[in-house]
Formats: C-alpha cells, structure tokens, sequence
C-alpha cells in the first residue's frame, strides 16, 4: 500500500512534466526536449533563494516565475524563428536548448551536487500505512494542479483556442485566435508545470545538479508517449502509471535492478500494440 | 474604391509558381466567383488573402489598407473572415463551442448568444445537435456548422471556398441559399466554386482562373451564356 501511493507520487511529478510535453506537442506541434532541464532551473531557483531568504514558499515562488519567464524566452528566442522550419531543426535546436541550459548551470553552480533540506518531513501513519508528508503534498497539490488544468483547458476563452490551435492552425487563425499567443502560453504554462515538478522533486531526492532534469525529463516524455503525446488526460494517466510502475519494480529486489529497463520496454510495447498511445486520438492527415 | 482589391498576385509553392499575376476586385455588397478547375489556384488565392500561405509579390488591399503584410487573426477582426475549403471544424469541439469559437474576436458576450440563436433559427440541425461533438456531425451538417461559425464574427466580407464540395444536390441547393441569405443580410461575399453553373447563378461578376491565371471575367450571366464556360465548365 505505501508503495503504491509512494507510485501515485512519484507518478504526479512524471504528469506534471509529461503535461508539459504533451502539451507543447499538441499546440506548436514540436518536442520541446530542453523541457527537463526547464525542471533543474527550478529546482536550482530554490536551491539559491532558499539559501538567500531561507523560506522555502518564496523559493517555489521565485521557481515557477523564473520558469515561466524563461518558457516564453526559449520560444520567443529559439523557436518561434523555426516556425514552418522542418521538424530535424527544431529537434536539433531543442536538444541545443537542452545543453545550454545544463552548461549555464554547472558555469554558476559546478558540477557537484549539492544538498537541500527544504524541511522536516515526517511520517503520518493512517491505519496500519505510513506515508510520509512530503508524498501527500505531493500528491495533493499534483492534484489540484492537473484539475485546474483541466478546468481551464475546458472552460476558459485561451483554453479552448488552445484545443482548437491543436487542432487546426490555419482554420484557428481564421477564428481570429492568434495562434502565437497561444503557442506562447502553453509555453508558460508547461514551463510553470516544470517549476512545480521541480519543486516535488526536491521533496523526494534533496540534492541539485545541472543534469537532474534529464531522467526525469525522459521519463516524463515516455509517459506523455505511453499515454499518447498531445493528450492531456493521456498524460496524466501515463505518469501516474510510470511512477507507479516504477515503486512497485523497486520495492520487488529481483525486478529492482532492471526497473528503469521495465519502464522502457513498456514504451515499447505500448507503441507496438498501440502505436497511437493509451488515449491517443487518431488525426485525419491533412494533403 | 473596391472593398478587396487583389493587384499582380504571385504566390509560390517552394518554387513553384501557383499563382502567376492576378487582379480582381469586390465591392461592397456584390458576390463574386472565382471559378475554376482543381489546381487552377482558387483556394491558394484565398489563403493568400486570408495571409495563411505568404503572397511573393503584389497586392492585396482592403477597405483602403495593405494587408500583405498582416497576421490572419488581425484580418478576422478587421471584418472579413472565410469558411475554409473541406469545412475544417473542429472535431472535438461541441457544436456550440464550435460556435463560440466563431466569435473569438467579439467582446459582446450578450449579443453572442443573440448571434447563436440566430444561427440555431436558420439552422435547426445545429440546435438538435447543439452539444454533439462536432467530428460525429455528417458532412452536410458540418458545412452548416462551418458557414453558421464563419457567420459569427459577423464579418463585411465573407469568403467561401467550395462550400458545395461533396454534398448531395440536395444540400448544394440549400448551400447556395444560405448564401444568398447572407449577402441579403449584408454581407460582401467572395464565392469560389467548382460548380459553376449554381455559382455563376448568384453572382454579380466573376472570374475564370485556369492555370494561375485569369483567363475570362465578367457578369455572372455573361459567363453563363459564354460559349467558352459552356464548354469548359458547364458540361456541354
């Protein structure tokens, strides 16, 4: 029972990424793969304002703005110029986004990694489960966020012009909706998402280093995929189902060393069987 | 002063020339057809209007300004929009929200719902089917869908790009009906069709464009009666 809610967990920090993802996917169609590091920003803005002011919430705070401003520059800069440029050049750009990143961090911060303590966390026993506090923020703030999420998408005037913009640029445009905008936004918002992560991250490996947005990142990117990229329901029940995979192979000492293989072998097969992902929708390809 | 006026239109795929020099104007209040074959430029012509594939040279003026150079969302708002060719609504928008997107740029939140009743009048399968996902719409239902959406950003000029593509006769009638409502509502409407006959029928002047080029103008009847039209496009 604790591993499986140390997997639900684990899972919403993988759907908070994998929402990024799928999302900038579904809107400017393009992998943003610089999106993992957009998690070590985060995590490295905490790192130093808590070290500045010595308050972890203004650190959250300072992450995700940071974050959010520094989606719309990496779209304004790096892709927005691509735009209509061949999908190869996009992708090279955004592993080159990627790199950048990483490398200013260990410029201003090395290489080593260096410890965080953004609190004491203690154990709450439920009946006969203990889980600690960091796991239920975790997924309680996960939560509310992908509801937000949800609701916004749904309901909101920018939210539906983003469904609309995924699903059709030309005939958005003719709406009047301005399809840069909007692109811009979903950077925003995927970026913020990222900051959060960020942030979850910390609570369950309290340690910076400029590559620690990579696995994750990657492992976010097999989620959005296993649950089919440009789907944002997909995302999240393709995180959550990562993450809990993921606990339940560990805490098994025959499966445990061959976890992060299990994981990918499962992309595999998801991309075999269906190639679409779990909640994938198909597209008509337009001539 | 036309409303549209379209100066040595060049448009190029890569390098190939779609559009190789074209003028034409509308007026206020007339409808007017660029009739053609498949590939003659007819739809290239919109979207180069519309600013969604980029003109190489010459002009495109409305109302009085340059609009070459401007995005296609701040074209919507300054009053002329298009139902795009294949109908292109969105598939997994409910046909009310496909609605609402049509008055994107318009901030009379009352005066919308006023404009969607309209529309649930003149379309009465639209309000049967108000909270059905779009993409289970039939072909017919979703040119409607698309014409009633174009309708509500209450544009002056109204572009329609083969609305009658892949309707029974029966809903190509009722296509070009609804076409005519709109133009007796007001609206300046920019026509193009295969369909000539149907279209040159409506159609206060019009333009033949064969191979990137305009090879005939003329009133909608003196088209009809050309030997040329009969020929080439009439079937006889």
């Amino acid at each position: 029972m604790t591993t499986f809610i140390d997997g639900l967990s684990l899972g919403s920090i993988y759907a908070l990424i994998a929402l990024g993802y799928t999302m900038v996917y579904g809107i400017a169609k393009m992998l943003n793969f610089a999106h993992g590091d957009v998690i070590m920003v985060g995590a490295y803005a905490i790192f130093s304002t808590l070290a500045v002011t010595g308050h972890p919430l203004v650190g959250v705070l300072v992450a995700v703005v940071i974050c959010t401003v520094l989606g719309v520059v990496m779209e304004k800069l790096a892709y927005k110029p691509l735009r209509g440029a061949s999908p190869l050049a996009v992708l090279i750009t955004a592993i080159g986004v990627s790199y950048l990143l990483q490398s200013i961090a260990q410029l201003i911060y090395g290489s080593k990694s260096r410890a965080i303590t953004l609190g004491n966390f203690e154990s709450i026993k439920i009946g006969s489960v203990s889980i600690s506090s960091a796991t239920i923020i975790t997924l309680a703030v996960g939560a509310v966020i992908m509801v937000t999420l949800t609701l916004f998408v749904k309901y909101t005037k920018v939210g539906r012009a983003m469904i609309a913009v995924s699903e059709d640029r030309g005939a958005a445009a003719l709406m009047g909706i301005n399809v840069n905008f909007i692109i811009t936004i979903t950077f925003a918002i995927g970026c913020c998402l990222a900051a959060a992560a960020g942030l979850f991250y910390l609570l369950q490996i309290p340690s910076v280093t400029p590559t620690l947005g990579s696995m994750p990142g990657i492992k976010a990117f097999t989620a959005a995929v296993i649950g089919g990229i440009g789907s944002i329901p997909g995302a999240m029940l393709g995180g959550i189902l990562l993450g809990v995979i993921e606990k339940i192979c560990l805490s098994i000492p025959v499966l445990a060393p061959y976890t992060t293989a299990i994981e990918f072998s499962l992309l595999i097969v998801i991309l075999l069987v269906k190639p679409i992902g779990l909640l994938g929708k198909k597209r008509r390809e337009k001539v | 002063m036309a409303m549209l006026e379209v100066k040595d239109l060049e448009v190029y795929y890569g390098v190939i020339q779609a559009i190789k020099g074209i003028s034409f104007e509308v007026n206020e209040g007339e409808i007017v057809t660029l009739i053609g074959a498949n590939g003659a430029g007819k739809t290239t012509t919109m979207q180069s209007i519309m600013g969604l594939i980029p003109a190489k040279s010459g002009s495109i003026t409305y109302e009085g300004k340059s609009i070459n150079k401007v995005p296609t969302h701040k074209i919507v708002q300054m009053g002329m929009t298009q139902v795009p060719e294949g109908r292109r609504v969105f598939q997994e928008l409910s046909v009310y929200d496909n609605l609402v997107m049509g008055a994107y740029t318009r901030k009379d939140q009352k005066e919308v719902k006023n404009s969607i009743e309209e529309i649930y009048a003149r379309f009465p399968r639209l309000k049967e089917r108000r909270n059905q996902i779009a993409g289970t719409l039939s072909g017919g239902e979703q040119q409607m869908l698309a014409m009633g959406r174009a309708i509500m950003s209450k544009p002056k000029l109204l572009m329609l790009d083969e609305p009658s593509m892949g309707l029974s006769p029966l809903l190509v009638d009722e296509v070009f009906e609804i076409i005519k409502d709109f133009h007796k509502s007001g609206t300046t409407i920019l026509l193009v069709e295969q369909n000539a006959g149907k279209s040159l029928a409506i159609s206060d002047r019009a333009y033949v464009l064969e191979n990137g080029k305009i090879a005939l103008s003329g009133t909608g009847k003196e088209l009809l009666e050309s030997e040329e039209i009969k020929k080439a496009y009439l079937g006889g």
